[in-house]
């Protein structure tokens, strides 16, 4: 049971997630990763610094989440009239104007799984910075990289620019600072990817079997427990 | 016939989906929670394959209306022109923006008809058991993956023009019905690359539990 902090030769071993290979990790210098011999999927990556630099990386993103959901992205003048839209502006008219669903789905790919993720991922990479973190820090960690696949601003930055290119014929509209901070947001989201190091915040994450007794059948958290692979 | 390197389920053990590590499983039928996360073990997405089956069907039948009926209605001093997705590409080509026009074309429509083409040949692949090409077949599925969010884009294209074009009475833009099929074929799209394993692409027939 020392394996909870400490990664030991037991966790060298690992199943490919894309072909389900069962290979031995190479010792991976820093900021290289390994891939899988038979797929190629990435199987680990070292990161140069897998703790301050993400967390520092994660506030800065969520900073820039709040500057780009609050500012006007861009602004629209024609025949003396002016309009500008922010990013739940957006998908407010999109419900106002009888797409309720459609608004939904914008408003949680473009604001609310980006700041799921960026709440998450803050607070598990503050909960590791003293291990061993609790094993919450886990369940946290497995709903940031769900809301992950959910958080799209990229691609609605590409959306936002084909509107402007569209509406650039029929008025006079203009970029705003949101759409500025959007990219800046792009950016350090990107980074926050490459430097994160999953393996590495797992590693100092409590595990569950020694943490909490499983409610459900007990011989499963038991059969479980301390049987990781040689 | 070169023989296959064992797998993980062949050998008795489970990765962990979440957390990544590799443990025994108790039992191939219910292998049990990882010890480290707490997660539910499974050697393979359970149902992944009907479960993607029902997924690619349903988005192939929302792709219809997603691309027969309108996406935007534009209103200007009384008369209302209809946009479908297609029309929309027609438009940005004739205003001479070829390359948005391209964009559009290919993340709106080659895209999602591309995904579902694709998800359905890597279904049937893995129901028929085919070998050899699994690592096309893993290309493949990884590029379903990395493009599917892209299409997206026509839903974010229309969001912001309704919400910036609204100059009543001169011109506005409303969204139309089109507008939530094609969301919806994108969502189930997505949802569809995400359940089907990709570790059935390698597996060889009567060797893994996952069929039962």
């Amino acid at each position: 049971m020392a394996s909870s902090q400490s990664p030991g030769p037991n966790d060298e071993a690992i199943a490919c997630p894309g072909c389900d290979l069962v290979q031995r990790l190479p010792p991976i210098p820093p900021g290289g990763r390994a891939r899988c011999m038979r797929c190629g999927e990435v199987l680990a990556s070292r990161s140069r610094d897998p703790f301050d630099r993400p967390l520092a990386l994660a506030l800065a993103a969520a900073i820039m989440l709040v500057v780009a959901n609050t500012t006007p992205l861009m602004s629209l003048s024609a025949v003396g009239r002016h309009a500008d839209t922010t990013i739940l502006g957006g998908a407010l008219m999109m419900w106002t104007q009888g797409q309720p669903l459609t608004a939904t789905l914008v408003a949680f790919c473009t604001a609310i799984a980006p700041a799921v993720y960026l709440t998450l991922m803050c607070t598990v990479l503050i909960a590791v910075r003293r291990p061993p973190a609790p094993a919450w820090a886990g369940e946290l960690l497995r709903l940031a990289e769900h809301s992950h696949v959910w958080s799209l601003p990229e691609v609605m930055l590409l959306g936002i620019l084909v509107a402007l290119v569209k509406i650039a014929d029929l008025a006079t509209v203009e970029a705003g600072i949101g759409l500025y901070a959007t990219g800046a947001l792009l950016v350090l989201l990107a980074s926050l990817a490459a430097s994160f190091d999953p393996r590495a915040i797992w590693g100092r994450i409590l595990w569950a079997a020694q943490w909490m007794p499983r409610g459900s059948p007990g011989s499963d958290a038991k059969a479980g427990n301390g049987t990781s692979a040689q | 016939m070169r023989a296959q390197p064992p797998s993980a389920a062949q050998a008795g053990l489970v990765s962990c989906r979440d957390c990544g590590l590799l443990s025994r499983a108790a039992s191939p039928q219910a292998p049990g929670y990882c010890p480290r996360c707490g997660s539910q073990l499974h050697l393979r997405h359970p149902n992944s394959i009907q479960h993607t089956w029902a997924l690619v069907i349903a988005a192939a039948i929302c792709f219809i209306p997603a691309n027969a009926l309108p996406v935007m209605v534009s209103n200007a001093l009384g008369s209302s022109t209809p946009d479908t997705i297609l029309s929309g590409v027609n438009y940005l080509y004739e205003s001479g923006s070829w390359p948005l026009a391209l964009i559009v074309l290919v993340a709106s429509f080659m895209i999602p008809l591309g995904k579902l083409m694709a998800l359905g040949w890597l279904l049937i692949a893995v129901q028929r058991g085919a070998r050899g090409g699994e690592s096309q077949r893993m290309r493949l599925h990884r590029l379903v993956h990395l493009v599917g969010p892209w299409s997206m884009l026509d839903v974010f294209v229309a969001t912001f023009t309704v919400a910036l074009v609204q100059l009543n009475p001169l011109m506005s833009v409303v969204p139309g019905p089109g507008v939530l099929f094609f969301a919806t074929v994108v969502v189930l799209t997505m949802l569809a690359a995400e359940t089907l394993d990709p570790r059935l692409l390698w597996d060889r027939n009567g060797v893994d539990s996952h069929r039962a």
